[in-house]
């Protein structure tokens, strides 16, 4: 356990706009799900709800400029990397004012002024992205940190050994974010996955934390030990994030009763939902109605934007293929 | 060749020796360029290519890898979209299995996904070509595979002259891109000037002139294609070689224009016959030379078959000057 860098307390302030990015991160998610119920939407895309304690707790220990690479599950690390709404909602519907000028859509979705390398529709598909992110940190002579956010889907990819291999030997400033949420798609996860899964990172030589994946002061402590590893040129950390999906593998699995059973999804979201966690924490309920109002204004008023936001003329078609 | 040659002080290096030349002096001018790949620092990588290039940049810049073939591109993928210039070396052309996802689904797309707002100037250097008695798994051409898919560019170098100013291209190019070098002319000989120079993507280049049929060729067809015009020479049919130097983008301009002067075409691509570039090639010429044309657009690529070890059965599967010489004297009606 690499818990030898005390990381300094969280403060109450901080806390508070954590807070707040999960209740957005929340309330996007399900506008887009409704979005998606009312035919709006092109195509599918893949909730984070339920997991957001890990996306805020890891990108709140990070600077602007530092780096995240992200998953096919990607708004939360989009949103609590700094992204603003209204360009996500257009990106999600395929508009021209979108993050990817409506190229990439939900799967793809990247904003580099905030450091997120991009979503990405192959499960572990962005490992390399995320390393050789930290390899040009180093050798550019930068203290900039690389995160690769991946369900633990991705733990059956050769890819991430491949680059954590790499990772350990020279050293580089990437934090290896496993977001264990329980199921592979449709699959438990335990199904197809042998062994330890710290021990993997650890048979490279690389520290492995486990972390409550539903407290985000947690995840937060556990990011900032990393992530100043990492910016001491110590070298790469692997977080293991225990969570849970609410939804559906996408919007439109929404009969589960095949692969997990309804109450253990009560369970989680009434016991251990981390929005309730932190706020009850912080004894900020009368907050968390404000907060909860602001995000639902700002949320209804990005999509109101996106929804009547114009689409890309056919001739963008060609653009873009080539830099 | 372009004229600036002529004008400046030669030399004869070996096609291994230019594409050294090419990298050092990238890594000289450029401190966010680097090298990684399996053996290519005290090695040298297999064909020693790169001798000496870790003696004078260090393994900071010249990195020893994993065999993680897919791990090292992804890893230059990430360096590239973050400020760096990796050049990525990738032994054996059919390794290409290795690293498909890591091209075609995230390289050549990056930039197009994210609206133009990301790029990946990465280069890929590996192999191609058969006869090195090396067996099925290290004798493929597989340039048609990554050539179908757009947002990647392909080079095909056949000169030792074409490979430096192509790989000094390929490298400051915005885009990924990647670079083929047939492994049986590493040690040919050729003129390269003492400077700088590039050779720009997408210009064809008319390795020999001719009016009676044109051959267009790639990398190790190139040398096919200019001994069997000498052979046709002698037969009284003046041949016209072209070389397109990179696959994509496409100098079409320059073959069309070739074909529509001597009503006649072979092309010659080691890849397999059979959906590979050679296809497209006769198609390219087909549609904009139809008019002019003599007889049907001819194609001779590896035969379909998995490339054989013994000898008599490999030397077979690859076109060679006299089975060339025999489809154009065919072409032109000439026994």
């Amino acid at each position: 356990m690499a818990t030898e860098t005390a990381a300094p307390p969280v403060d109450r302030a901080l806390a508070l706009e954590m807070l707040e990015r999960m209740v957005v991160i929340r309330a996007f998610e399900a506008q887009a799900n409704q979005l998606y119920l009312s035919a709006k939407m092109p195509g599918l895309t893949h909730l984070y709800v339920g997991q957001e304690a890990v996306a805020v707790g890891v990108c709140s220990a990070l600077r602007q400029d530092d780096t995240i690479t992200s998953t096919h599950r990607g708004h939360g690390h989009c949103i609590a990397k700094g992204a603003e709404l209204r360009p996500m909602y257009c990106e999600l519907l395929g508009k021209e004012e979108g993050y990817c000028r409506g190229k990439g859509g939900s799967m793809h979705i990247a904003d580099h002024r905030n450091g997120n390398l991009g979503a990405n529709a192959i499960v572990g598909g962005s490992a390399g992205i995320a390393t050789g992110a930290a390899f040009s940190a180093a050798r550019l002579g930068t203290d900039r940190v690389s995160v690769c956010f991946f369900g633990e889907g991705a733990l059956g990819q050769g890819l991430l050994y491949e680059v954590m291999n790499m990772a350990s030997l020279w050293k580089l400033p990437v934090v290896y974010v496993c977001e264990n949420n329980l199921y592979n798609e449709y699959t438990p996860y335990e199904e197809v996955t042998a062994g330890s899964i710290l021990a993997r990172a650890e048979a490279f030589g690389i520290p492995g934390e486990e972390v409550d994946g539903q407290d985000a002061i947690a995840v937060h402590e556990a990011a900032s030990r990393a992530v100043a590893r990492a910016r001491k040129g110590e070298g790469p950390t692997f977080l293991l994030c225990q969570t849970y999906r609410y939804h559906g593998h996408h919007v439109g699995d929404v009969d589960r009763s095949y692969y997990r059973p309804k109450d253990e999804e009560q369970r989680w979201a009434s016991e251990r939902d981390p929005i309730a966690l932190l706020s009850a924490r912080l004894g900020s309920e009368a907050e968390l109605d404000e907060i909860r109002a602001r995000a639902e204004a700002e949320v209804a008023a990005a999509v109101e934007y996106a929804l009547a936001a114009p689409y890309p003329s056919p001739g963008e078609v060609t653009a873009h293929v080539y830099a | 060749m372009p004229s600036v040659q002529l004008a400046v002080e030669t030399r004869e290096l070996t096609f291994a020796q230019a594409v050294n030349e090419a990298l050092a002096e990238e890594l000289r001018r450029d401190p966010t360029v680097f090298l990684i790949g399996e053996d290519v620092a005290e090695a040298g990588h297999p064909f020693k290519v790169l001798k000496g290039l870790v003696e004078e940049f260090g393994p900071a810049r010249v990195l020893d890898s994993p065999i993680s073939e897919a791990g090292i591109t992804g890893l230059g993928l990430g360096a590239a979209m973050t400020g760096m210039r990796p050049v990525v070396d990738i032994m054996f052309g059919d390794f290409l299995t290795l690293i498909m996802d890591q091209v075609v689904n995230q390289a050549a797309k990056i930039h197009y996904m994210s609206g133009g707002r990301l790029s990946a100037p990465l280069t890929i250097r590996t192999t191609l070509g058969a006869t090195r008695r090396s067996g099925a798994q290290h004798s493929q051409s597989l340039h048609a595979w990554v050539a179908h898919v757009p947002g990647l560019k392909v080079a095909m170098p056949a000169t030792p002259y074409d490979a430096k100013g192509l790989i000094k291209s390929a490298i400051r190019d915005d885009n990924p891109t990647i670079v083929f070098e047939d492994k049986m002319m590493y040690a040919a000989k050729g003129v390269v000037p003492n400077g700088e120079y590039v050779v720009p993507f997408g210009v064809a280049d008319v390795k020999r002139e001719g009016d009676d049929v044109t051959l267009i060729a790639t990398s190790s067809m190139v040398h096919v294609a200019l001994e069997a015009a000498e052979l046709l020479a002698g037969h009284g049919v003046d041949t016209e070689v072209v070389d397109p130097r990179t696959l994509v983008p496409l100098d079409r301009e320059t073959l069309i224009a070739s074909v529509r002067k001597t009503g006649r075409a072979i092309v010659l691509d080691e890849g397999y016959q059979s959906y590979g570039a050679s296809a497209e090639l006769a198609a390219v010429v087909s549609e904009g030379a139809f008019w002019h044309l003599d007889a049907p657009v001819q194609r001779m690529g590896a035969m379909d078959v998995p490339i054989p070890f013994s000898p008599p059965l490999e030397d077979v599967t690859v076109p060679t000057e006299k089975t060339v010489f025999e489809m154009a004297k065919m072409l032109c009606g000439r026994s």
